[in-house]
């Protein structure tokens, strides 16, 4: 079906603007449609739970904005259905494909044979048209993950849900009630359409660049010397620091639990009760801040794994990360779920209330944050010294380092400079960072310093202990891209121009990974864990998706005990897409 | 499972070291290390029925602290083994990891372009763009004329073909113009190199050239284009371009742009002389509608120099010119 472009049609001073970023109530039509499958609203909260499933991937119909638009969902639902596993159960799914196109589902997070983990190429050939797949594994963990499609831009056309997996021994931390918040992004424009923009006009989304307006502002504030020198660097090295997010509200509708933020998602609960909400960021390219006003939330889980809790007001969720967190409303009153995107050009919201029908007041949001220096630059302390960052531009020194000493990396705080790969060099990498900083308390742009309390990955400190108790190998990937011409890489290469990273079986390796852009990436690795450390190597947390902001180094474990081809890519999904992916063989 | 009663061993030989917060996070983790080796369901539900009591924030408090305490114990273990092997004795309980079997059906290796199909995924793939920077009606003061402007694209991430056409129609006919074929290679990370051949058509006679040059970004964001040419009988000529966007607001660009051409030899039949042969510095106000569709309207001041001026002055036309334009930027 042929999506015509909304973006060409709506006019800025039409109310449809407004509509796209708050939608319309409803969502999920009601019409069934030659050959579409009936979506109800009913199936958006559907849970299945048991051992043995039978879905299906097919079109339906959605209603956001005022317009209908195909959608691909699991059995009609956008979200499709929760499932429910238990902890030690063998589950059986069996997944039929309805759709014209080759499609697929992983299961994210799940630790489980390579041939069941969904992705078309590396696991299994994909889930032919009117075909079907049956996966079977067995569940040896607990907690909060989702499933989506690995097809291309599926995902982006609504194809996600949650999942949750009920621990055997019961939950280290019990509730009264749980309710699962999945967030996400819609868009009525064809992600064919989406990305095709982003690879002619990577900024076509941005707006919230910085005008002349706000220069002269600045001049009469700071003085005209002082307001060139903030953009010298930026505009010297052709950077934009109002480049949060590819793709912003301006054409995505921000959703909860598949409802629009008016049509206000709600999850009830009675008062003195602990709920215990399992945050799954099912978005395609969205960062989301969470943070729910008059309520402590005590986060009790990352990426579906126990750590200890520790109590914040807020939390941002990269695209495919999950978070539990258990609240006590103590008042008979409504709360507010707010989610604000991270480039603050919109928002989810939902409301915990102890009747449905409440709402509470929807906070505003946040002033749109600009990348800093040291989001360009990492290390601060190197800023003093003539603007390292700037020598490694463009052109400028070709040596690539053959060495691998951790020393001289600056793993620990050292001095030297981190050596790049030698297509790092190459046109297709519009920066590199010399000097990343190491540091895990951050919590990233437009947080900081917000007077709230906001949880960062330093917070997070596992209840069990590693599975990777030593590390053998290191190895070093830079993030790296080309935000101009849109392509996006590891080291440099594309998937298409890298070789697969070889893992012997059984080894034990840390992944150091250093971003080399100004965009925050989250790096989702498939099969196995990635046990994320502290700066001096001290194990934090089991993760499966890492986020890693601008200019950052961070390192985590990998126990290489899954046999297989994995895929190892940045979760932003025209990321993936235009490159930053990379096989991963363990054998 | 092996690591349990290792866990429950360090916990015991910890305790007495640690605060008793510490203690009361290693015996917890004890409980739940028991829990994972399959312990019985009693002692489980005992531990839940506890837990699952309302928790008072000073035990929250404590478990944190505890927490705090723990660490440095868990870290002065790792220093006393040389690093990296830390963690080696750890005071939390085993993760309860299982590692998968392998596949029962291993993916065979596939060629680069059914990967392509499979997956879903092609980062090579080859994609298109058509600028129409400036399609505009010009007042000439004489009547009207219609320029326009054009780059279309198409081809991967590294290497493009491109099409450039300018020039300007009026009275029925094209005035002058050119179009431009080039092979587009991406040589540094904001610059490409580019070889093809031109084409002049209109008033005059028609010229053919080789191209070869340069086009990119330039730092502070302008858009660069220098292109040499050489063409028959020892003719050579040069075009630069530059251009700038200077936003208002989100929606509402002030667009500079310059050209200048430059020729090395007289060519009295194509009405070029030596030397700087013309300029144009035109500045355009737009508005975008969207990014695809940019009504706008601005000011051009043309002139040409030297010989060029000559000739122009020959046939009747202004050399020094300043034009009122209003037109639409299109993209697709």
């Amino acid at each position: 079906m042929k999506v015509p472009d909304a973006g060409l049609r709506r006019f800025p001073w039409s109310p449809s603007r407004r509509r796209f970023v708050q939608g319309v109530a409803g969502g999920l039509v009601t019409v069934a449609c030659g050959g579409w499958s009936r979506a109800r609203a009913d199936q958006r909260d559907r849970v299945l739970s048991g051992r043995a499933f039978d879905l299906s991937i097919g079109e339906t119909i959605v209603d956001y904005t005022g317009r209908k638009r195909r959608a691909v969902a699991v059995d009609g639902g956008v979200p499709g259905p929760l499932l429910r596993w238990r902890e030690g159960d063998g589950v059986v799914l069996r997944v039929r494909n309805t759709l014209a196109e080759r499609s697929s589902i992983h299961w994210h997070g799940i630790v489980l044979p390579a041939d069941m983990d969904g992705v078309p190429g590396l696991s299994f050939m994909g889930i032919e048209p009117g075909g079907s797949y049956t996966y079977r594994f067995t569940v040896n963990q607990s907690g909060t993950y989702w499933y989506h499609s690995h097809s291309r831009f599926q995902e982006q056309l609504g194809l996600y849900g949650p999942i949750v997996v009920e621990p055997r021994a019961g939950e280290r931390h019990p509730a009264d009630r749980e309710h699962v918040v999945l967030l996400s992004d819609w868009t009525d424009i064809d992600p064919e359409h989406l990305y095709a923009t982003l690879k002619k006009q990577s900024d076509a989304y941005n707006f919230g660049k910085p005008t002349v307006a706000d220069f002269l502002r600045d001049t009469s504030e700071q003085g005209v010397a002082a307001a060139l020198a903030s953009r010298r660097m930026w505009n010297t090295m052709r950077m934009n620091p109002s480049d949060l997010a590819d793709v912003s509200g301006h054409v995505y509708t921000f959703l909860m639990n598949g409802a629009t933020p008016a049509s206000n998602w709600t999850g009830l609960f009675e008062r003195g009760e602990r709920v215990r909400l399992r945050f799954v960021n099912g978005a395609s390219m969205t960062f989301f801040d969470v943070r729910i006003p008059g309520l402590k939330l005590r986060v009790v889980a990352h990426d579906g794994q126990d750590v200890e809790p520790v109590h914040v007001d807020e939390f941002r969720l990269a695209p495919a990360e999950t978070c539990d967190v258990i609240v006590e409303p103590s008042d008979d009153r409504a709360y507010t779920i707010f989610a604000q995107a991270m480039d603050r050009s919109g928002y989810a919201r939902g409301t915990l209330a102890p009747r449905a029908g409440l709402e509470a007041e929807v906070p505003a949001l946040d002033p749109r944050p600009l990348l800093t220096m040291g989001d360009m630059m990492g290390a601060m302390d190197h800023v003093a010294h003539g603007l390292p960052g700037t020598k490694g531009m463009e052109g400028g020194c070709g040596a690539s380092m053959a060495g691998m000493d951790r020393a001289a990396m600056g793993h620990a705080g050292g001095d030297g400079r981190v050596a790049h790969a030698a297509a790092e060099y190459g046109p297709l990498v519009d920066m590199r960072v010399d000097t990343p900083r190491t540091n895990l308390d951050d919590p990233g742009i437009g947080l900081r310093g917000n007077g709230r309390r906001v949880l960062t990955y330093a917070d997070l400190h596992s209840s069990t202990a590693p599975i990777a108790t030593d590390v053998q190998r290191e190895i070093r990937l830079h993030l790296t891209g080309h935000m101009e011409r849109y392509v996006w890489s590891f080291d440099g290469r594309r998937f298409s121009d890298a070789e697969p990273l070889r893992l012997r079986h059984g080894e034990r390796v840390r992944i150091v990974l250093v971003n080399d852009t100004m965009m925050t990436h989250p790096i989702h690795l498939h099969g196995m864990w990635s046990e994320l450390e502290s700066p001096d190597g001290t194990f934090l947390a089991r993760k499966h998706t890492v986020v890693v902001q601008p200019a950052q180094q961070v390192s985590y474990r990998v126990s290489a005990d899954a046999i297989g081809r994995w895929a190892y890519h940045c979760h932003l999904l025209y990321h993936m897409e235009a490159g930053m992916f990379r096989e991963v063989v363990v054998a | 499972m092996k690591a349990m009663p290792l866990a429950l061993a360090t916990a015991a030989l910890l305790a007495p070291a640690a605060t008793a917060g510490a203690q009361v996070v290693a015996a917890e983790h004890a409980s739940h290390a028991a829990h994972e080796a399959g312990a019985d369901h009693g002692a489980h539900h005992a531990h839940a029925a506890h837990a699952g009591t309302p928790v008072p924030q000073e035990q929250d408090a404590a478990r944190a602290h505890a927490h705090g305490a723990a660490m440095p114990a868990h870290d002065a273990d790792a220093h006393e083994s040389s690093a990296p092997a830390r963690g080696a004795v750890d005071t939390r309980p085993p993760p309860g990891h299982v590692a998968p079997p392998p596949p029962a059906v291993p993916m065979h290796d596939m060629a680069p372009a059914e990967m392509v199909e499979v997956m879903g995924m092609d980062d090579r793939a080859r994609w298109s763009r058509v600028v129409l920077d400036r399609l505009e009606r010009v007042d000439t003061g004489s009547g009207n004329a219609l320029a326009w402007s054009l780059r279309a694209d198409y081809g991967g991430d590294v290497d493009r073909v491109q099409l450039r056409s300018e020039g300007e129609r009026s009275e029925g006919r094209v005035q002058h113009g050119d179009v431009e074929l080039l092979w587009s290679h991406a040589v540094a990370p904001f610059w490409n190199s580019a070889i093809g051949v031109r084409r002049d058509v209109g008033s005059g006679v028609d010229r053919d050239w080789v191209a070869f040059g340069v086009h990119g970004l330039a730092p502070y964001w302008f858009e660069v284009s220098a292109t040499a040419y050489v063409g028959g009988d020892g003719r050579t000529a040069l075009r630069v371009e530059a251009e700038y966007e200077a936003l208002l607001t989100q929606r509402w660009v002030l667009q500079p742009r310059l050209e200048v051409d430059a020729y090395g030899k007289d060519d009295p039949a194509a009405r070029t002389g030596s030397g700087l042969a013309d300029a144009a510095v035109g500045l355009r106000l737009r508005y975008e509608v969207t990014r695809g569709f940019a009504p706008y309207a601005g000011v051009e001041w043309a002139r040409r120099f030297g010989r060029s001026a000559t000739y122009a002055r020959a046939h009747g036309d202004e050399p020094d010119d300043v034009r009122w334009v209003v037109g639409v930027r299109l993209a697709f």
